[in-house]
Order: C-alpha cells, then sequence, then structure tokens
C-alpha cells in the first residue's frame, strides 16, 4: 500500500532547480534511501515532503491525503516524522523533556507523554542521560535524541537526513541496528545518506538523485553498477564504499 | 533541596503578617515589588518562557487601566469587574501584536522593534484622544470605596498585590509541567524542530500572548486604582516597559520564580536609587542603574540571578553530585 | 546615522539598540565645545566623531565582542542596558530640560533656484552624501575595509584567512558609533534635543535601515530620504503631535511587508 507519493514535485531557487518533476514513492513497510552527490536536491526534498517548504509544482500525497501547503506540525500529525541535517535538538531542554515535546503531540496529558517519552529514551539506550540538557551530549547522542523525539511522534513514516554524518564506525553500527529495530517495529523510512555501507544494509530500494532529477532506481545491487550513478559519483570524495579509518 | 521548599513556605506564610508589623513605607515597597512581580509573571509567560521578546507590554497595562477606569467613572461599572473588561481588551491588543508578528514571521529583534512600534503608537493616539483626558491624563477620584477597588488602609492594596503574585506565580508553576509550558520552552529553543515534531507554534504563541498580555491588562486596574492619575506617557510608555521586563529577566527570565526573585531584587534597588539621587536633584537615575545592572546580567549571569542561586544552593546541598 | 548603524548590524548582526542615544551624546558634546569653546559644530563634527569612534571601540571591545556568539536575545537585552544607561547619564549630566546649540550658518538661508533652503541643511546634505560615498569607498578600495566585508559576510572564512575578526568588529562599530557622532553635532543647531531624544532617534534609525534594508549602505542612505519625505509629508496633513505616528505606522508597515527593505538582505 502506497504511504507516500510525490508527483511532478518542482522547486528552484533564484535561477536554480533543486528539485525538477520529481515521482517519488515509500510504500508501507519500505525502507527506501535517497543517494546522490551534493547539491543534488536532496533535503529539498525532504523539506518539500515535511511542510517547510512549498512546491513550485507537483503533488504529495501521504497517507491518502493530499498534505499540499499543510503546515509541518500538521504533516507530523498525520504521522510524517523527520530529522534534520545539522542536528537539532532543543538545546535547553533535558533529553526526556526534548522526547516530550515529541509525545505531547499524540498524548495531550503530560503525565501519559512523559511515562511515553521515557520508554523511547530508554528503548534508544539513553535511559541514564534522561536528565542531562542536550547540548551537553556528543553530537552521537545528540541525533539519537533527535531521533528519539521524531520517534515519539509515532510516526507511520520517517524522513532521516545524513543521520550517519560525523559519527566513528562504532556509531554507525549502533544506529544501522537501531534504525533496523525501528523499521521492524512498523515505520516505514525514507533516508538520505552518504555513507553507502549503511544504505545499502539498510534499503529495500534505492533512488537515486542528480540535480535534483531522478537518475536511477531499483535495489541496491543494481543501483550500486548503474553506470548514471557511478558517473554522478564520479569525482565525489563521499562516496564511502568502505569505511574510512 | 527539602529546606529550601519550606523555607519559600515560610515566607510566603509570614508575609501576611508583615503589614502589621512594618510601618507603612515599607508595606508600600512590599506592594511595589508583589505588583511587579506579578507584571513581570505575566510577561515571563510569552518573554521567559515562549521566549518572544516583548518590550512593548506597557500598552497592555494601558489598555486594562483606562478601561477600567473609564467603565468605572462613566459607566459606574465597579473595578472588580471592570479588571475583566480591562484584561480581554488588553487580551484583543496581544492577539493583534502576536497575530501580526507571529503570522508575519518576525523573530527575535524584529519581533522586540514591532512591540515597541505598537505600543508607541498605542501611547500616541491615547496623549491625542480628548475623550480619555488627553496628554493630560485621566484621574480617578478617590472615594475609598472598597466596592471601587479603592481602599483607604494601604495595607488592603499589600494583600491584593500579594495574591496577585502568589495566583500569577502558582498559574506558571502549574503549566510549567504541563503541555503548554513544555511547548514554550522548546519553541524558544527551536521553533522549526517544533513544527517537525507536531507542535503548532503559532497557536501556542498566541496562546502564550493572550494570556500574558490578559494578566498585564488586569494588573491595569491595579494600577489605576492604586495611583488615581493615569498619564499617557508614562502608562504607555517604553520605561514602563523596562520595569516590567527587567525584573524576570534579571531573576531568571522562564523560570517560575525568576520574575519573584527579580522583583524583590531590583524594586528595593530602585526606590533606594531613586532617594538617593533624588536628593541631588537628579531624576530618572534609578535607570541607569537598571542599564548598568541589564548589561551585567548578560555578560555574567544569562539565565538570571534565580537559576544561578538554585544551582549553587543545589551543590551546597550535595556536594557528591 | 542610519548609515552607521547599518554597519554595526551588517558587519556583526548585533542590533545596536543603543544607537540614538549616542548620537544623543554627540549632540551634547558638541553642544558642550560650541558653549564652552566656541567652536561652531560645522568645524567640531569632525571632532565628535572622532571621540564617539573611540567610545564606539570601547563599547564593542569591552561589552558587544563578549555575547557575540550569543543568543539573540542577549544581544538585544545588552544594547537595550547601554542605551539605559547612556540616557540617563546624559540625564544625569545634562538634566533634563532641551538645548538648543547656536550657529552662525543655522540662521543663513540661500536662494537655490525657486527655492529657499537653510544653509544648515543643506551643509548637513552634503556632508551626508561626502560621508557616505566616503565610507563606501573605504569599505571597497582600502584593505581594512574590505576585510570588514570579508567578515559580515562569513566571520569563520574571515577568520581563516587571517583576518583580526575581533579587531575588524571593533573598527566597525567605532566607525559606526563615529557616524552617529557626526550626525549628532551636525544635527544639533537645527533641533531641541533632550537625553529622551535618544528613543526617537533609535527608532527614527531602525525606520530606515529596516526600510533601505538591513546591511546595506545604499539602502539606509535612500532609506533616509523616504523616510524623511514622509514625515514631513505628514507633518504637512497631520497635527504636529502625530508625526510619531507617521513614523511608528512606518515601521510597523515595513515590518509586516518587507522586513529585508528596499535594499538589504535577510539576515538570520
Amino acid at each position: 500500500m502506497s504511504l507516500l507519493e510525490a508527483r511532478g514535485l518542482s522547486k528552484h531557487f533564484g535561477g536554480v532547480q533543486a528539485v525538477a518533476a520529481l515521482d517519488l514513492d515509500v510504500a508501507e513497510g519500505e525502507v527506501v534511501g535517497l543517494i546522490g552527490p551534493n547539491g543534488a536536491g536532496k533535503t529539498t526534498v525532504f523539506n518539500l515532503l515535511s511542510g517547510f517548504l512549498a512546491p513550485d509544482a507537483g503533488e504529495i500525497r501521504f497517507r491518502g491525503r493530499s498534505v499540499l501547503g499543510w503546515k509541518p506540525h500538521a504533516i507530523c500529525a498525520l504521522g510524517l516524522a523527520r530529522t534534520f541535517q545539522i542536528v537539532r535538538p532543543f538545546p535547553r531542554l533535558t533529553v526526556l523533556d526534548n522526547v516530550l515535546v515529541g509525545a505531547l503531540g499524540r498524548h495531550p496529558d503530560a503525565g501519559e507523554a512523559r511515562a511515553r517519552a521515557r520508554r523511547v529514551v530508554d528503548r534508544l539506550g539513553l535511559g541514564g542521560k534522561a536528565s542531562s540538557l542536550a547540548a551537553g551530549l556528543t553530537l552521537a547522542e545528540r541525533k539519537r535524541v533527535e531521533l528519539a523525539r521524531a520517534l515519539a511522534t509515532e510516526p507511520a513514516l520517517l524522513l532521516l537526513d545524513e543521520v550517519m554524518a560525523g559519527l566513528n564506525p562504532t556509531e554507525i553500527a549502533t544506529l544501522v541496528g537501531l534504525i533496523r529495530d525501528i523499521h521492524a517495529g512498523g515505520v516505514s523510512i525514507l533516508l538520505i545518506e552518504h555513507n553507502m555501507r549503511a544504505v545499502m544494509a539498510l534499503s529495500n530500494r534505492i533512488v537515486v538523485l542528480n540535480f535534483g532529477e531522478r537518475v536511477a532506481e531499483g535495489p541496491p545491487a543494481a543501483v550500486a553498477s548503474h553506470p548514471k550513478v557511478i558517473e554522478a559519483y564520479l569525482g565525489e570524495d563521499d562516496v564511502h564504499a568502505a569505511p574510512a579509518r | 533541596m527539602r529546606w529550601l521548599a519550606a523555607a519559600l513556605v515560610a515566607v510566603l506564610l509570614a508575609l501576611p503578617a508583615f503589614p502589621s508589623v512594618f510601618g507603612s513605607y515599607a508595606v508600600t515597597v512590599f506592594t511595589l515589588i508583589f505588583f511587579y512581580g506579578f507584571l513581570g509573571q505575566a510577561w515571563n509567560v510569552v518573554g521567559g518562557y515562549a521566549g518572544q521578546l516583548s518590550a512593548g507590554h506597557a500598552a497592555f497595562l494601558g489598555v486594562g487601566a483606562y478601561t477600567a477606569a473609564l467603565l468605572s467613572a462613566e459607566a459606574g461599572v465597579t473595578p472588580w469587574l471592570g479588571m475583566f473588561a480591562g484584561g480581554a481588551l488588553a487580551a484583543v491588543l496581544g492577539a493583534v501584536v502576536g497575530f501580526l508578528g507571529f503570522r508575519f514571521g518576525l523573530r527575535g529583534f524584529y519581533f522586540v522593534l514591532l512591540t515597541v512600534a505598537l505600543s508607541e503608537i498605542c501611547r500616541i493616539i491615547a496623549a491625542n484622544t480628548e475623550a480619555v483626558g488627553g496628554a493630560l491624563g485621566y484621574y480617578i477620584t478617590f472615594t475609598g470605596n472598597p466596592r471601587q477597588f479603592q481602599f483607604q488602609d494601604t495595607r488592603a492594596y499589600y494583600y491584593i498585590a500579594l495574591a496577585l503574585m502568589v495566583a500569577a506565580t502558582g498559574l506558571v508553576a502549574w503549566l510549567e509541567r504541563r503541555r503548554f509550558g513544555v511547548y514554550l520552552a522548546a519553541i524558544r529553543d527551536d521553533e522549526a524542530a517544533c513544527e517537525a515534531a507536531g507542535v503548532d507554534t503559532f497557536r501556542y504563541k498566541m496562546l502564550a500572548m493572550l494570556l500574558s498580555s490578559f494578566l498585564t491588562g488586569v494588573g491595569g486596574t491595579f494600577y489605576a486604582f492604586y495611583l488615581f492619575s493615569l498619564q499617557p506617557n508614562t502608562v504607555f510608555g517604553v520605561p514602563l516597559s523596562v520595569e516590567i521586563i527587567i525584573r524576570p529577566i534579571v531573576g531568571g527570565a522562564g523560570t517560575v520564580l525568576g520574575p519573584v526573585v527579580g522583583s524583590f531584587i531590583l524594586s528595593p534597588l530602585a526606590e533606594l536609587s531613586r532617594h538617593y539621587f533624588a536628593q541631588g536633584g537628579w531624576h530618572g537615575a534609578h535607570l541607569i542603574v537598571y542599564g548598568a545592572l541589564l548589561v551585567t546580567v548578560v555578560l555574567f549571569l544569562p539565565e538570571g540571578a534565580y537559576p544561578r542561586l538554585a544551582r549553587a544552593l543545589r551543590r551546597r546541598a550535595a556536594p557528591t553530585a | 546615522m542610519a548609515v552607521g548603524l547599518t554597519l554595526i548590524f551588517g558587519v556583526m548582526r548585533v542590533v545596536n539598540f543603543a544607537h540614538g542615544d549616542m548620537m544623543v551624546w554627540g549632540m551634547y558634546l558638541a553642544w558642550l565645545l560650541a558653549a564652552r569653546g566656541g567652536v561652531d559644530p560645522y568645524a567640531s563634527f569632525v571632532l565628535c566623531a572622532a571621540v564617539l569612534f573611540v567610545a564606539g571601540v570601547l563599547v564593542q571591545r569591552g561589552l558587544v565582542q563578549r555575547i557575540v556568539d550569543a543568543p539573540h536575545e542577549m544581544q538585544i537585552l545588552l544594547m537595550l542596558g547601554v542605551a539605559l544607561v547612556l540616557e540617563n547619564a546624559a540625564l544625569l549630566v545634562f538634566g533634563p530640560e532641551p538645548q538648543r546649540v547656536r550657529s552662525a550658518l543655522a540662521q543663513a538661508t540661500i536662494w537655490l533656484g525657486p527655492v529657499f533652503v537653510d544653509v544648515a541643511r543643506l551643509i548637513t546634505f552634503g556632508v551626508a552624501i561626502v560621508l557616505t560615498l566616503l565610507l563606501s569607498a573605504f569599505l571597497f578600495r582600502t584593505d581594512l575595509g574590505r576585510s570588514i566585508r570579508a567578515a559580515a559576510d562569513n566571520p569563520y572564512g574571515a577568520l581563516v584567512i587571517g583576518t583580526d575578526v575581533r579587531r575588524v568588529y571593533a573598527v566597525a562599530f567605532g566607525i559606526g558609533a563615529a557616524c552617529v557622532g557626526a550626525a549628532g553635532a551636525l544635527v544639533a543647531p537645527l533641533v531641541p534635543f533632550q537625553p529622551s531624544t535618544g528613543l526617537q532617534l533609535s527608532v527614527a534609525s531602525f525606520n530606515i535601515v529596516i526600510i533601505g534594508g538591513m546591511g546595506s549602505l545604499v539602502g539606509a542612505f535612500v532609506g533616509g530620504l523616504l523616510v524623511s519625505v514622509a514625515e514631513s509629508l505628514g507633518a504637512v496633513f497631520l497635527k504636529p503631535s502625530l508625526k510619531e505616528l507617521v513614523s511608528f505606522s512606518l515601521l510597523v508597515l515595513i515590518l509586516l511587508l518587507r522586513p529585508a527593505g528596499l535594499f538589504g538582505r535577510r539576515a538570520a
């Protein structure tokens, strides 16, 4: 069953066409990887899907409803959660309160929401840091806080924007496990990632973007050897076939 | 921290008894402490918790004050009811300010400027409207009738101000733990992240603004029937807005006790410097003290006096933390 | 006046709430020099600019520099505090009564084509143009000027290529203050002023800068012209006491419709 359908999505900034007539689908239960060189328009797609930007043209349907022109919080209420490329937890709030903000969207009663937030915090291994301020945490921990907050909104679809960026191999491995776990729990995932290993490991299907257009799509193995994909990445230093030591 | 709470409760219980013990000057000072503590707490909702720095809150006070005063004098409505009308009208103004600011996405400095501009517009309108007394102001005849919110005994004002401050503080403490308070604190930190997490930031900022302006408007009634004269340049002026916001800022914006602590620090300070400087024939010099304090706080105590104090006390209580 | 403010904001993204009050000090300085030293403000404005330059640098180094990275709320409050101190120090030192500076030139008028023109205003206008041109030349032609623009665009980048960003900030702030000092001296003979004029001037500066666009010199200049025209028109049609209403309403309108101004880039 199709969870997310984007048709003919276009967005330009000044003279630059960031996204050009893009079609994108995510079916229920899928993990879809969105890859492409820097500047290919991936984060712009996320901003369009989550309501932070209005497309110049195109249609977005989420869970069967058109969410074009909806404010981000309404889209989130419908079941679409996202993280940000540059991680944004609430710095002056504790880990628990960070996640609480997400939970309150589903459970208006603060006591109930706190209990649920607590569970999410523990599930993501942040139990020990629940009362710490988000500002004082390591990058990996802050990413998990943001992830926990998104999870607390009980999404059907989770948009992850380069969650692996800046993490060391151990942290990446842990995060990959967590994402697998989240997916197993029934959440569909659309992830932007430069870390090829992670993308290959997690995705059912990969969509490749270049200059705002889809240039390839398919299962990981097929995409990896697709000539257009190799051409898009030629010269790119970001392609991590193996983790950098 | 147990003993701190106990100490607070003790002070709270003792406060009502003070007037019998202290002379009338002390009673006045305390009345002002409580009143500005109340106003500061009202501002705290939108300025401290939600992080929307409004430098035009005097406008809400003015609207509330004039409304109650006019209703009482022209329509014979008792200020006990009039204060709610005043609060409501102030809330309407707050809705306008909030709508203009938030719908048009004004943040930080731009929002401050908007609030200042709007409150100045109110001031100029009031000063030029003969129906409300124009530039000379509006005067309330003193009748000493409690039903008209006027009291011969100044101690009554003390109790009312105390009640207002305690009620507002209690309200903020209650809201802090509920969804409203948590959302506001998050909005202050990062609005975009809030939206992504499902928070309707516009709605909650508006609610904060409505509550804040309503309470400030109610305070206006107290102001009107305590001072008996309303001068547009004073009541709608930027200096009064500064008086309102400096207490919570110095004491700790976004905390429950910040405005109270701030008021206890600043009101006595203001009175002292007023006296000290007035003797030398200098006017308004206490504002220098305010300015210097503001600068000091921003540089060295950005979260305010109360959080610092609380942390220091906590460390004393649990040195092995 | 507005040029100074836009410079400070454009470079450091710090909004100088104390701008108007600095200008008032410039006015008082000119007054002092005129009253005690017999120096005509049209000569002394250079000195006033210099004094305020130093003051600006001190303020920047001592206060503003510390909170360059702090959340915006803090910066606003800091400058508000400075404004309070300046305004009320002026009150303390000079008293609340309005002052006026005497200048021989202020009385003279000349015919310029079909119109009577105030010599004083003409000089002020001329100096404003010259100063703005000088400032542009400085920013675009000299090394220091380029450093300032670089730091404004990208502080980290500027650091990387070896710019002493702190010094640049201090200079920028100083120049901004100097502009205002000069403006104060030049305007002093034209209007009566008192310590509370500070707020009006700050608002006027903000008005102009926002209309013209934060961070744009051209914008500040054009904005200044626009606002003056609007206010004069307002004074013609409305009661004089409502003149301020015009400027505040204008500010609100601009804030709502185009906060980036006519020439400005939208700041964070």
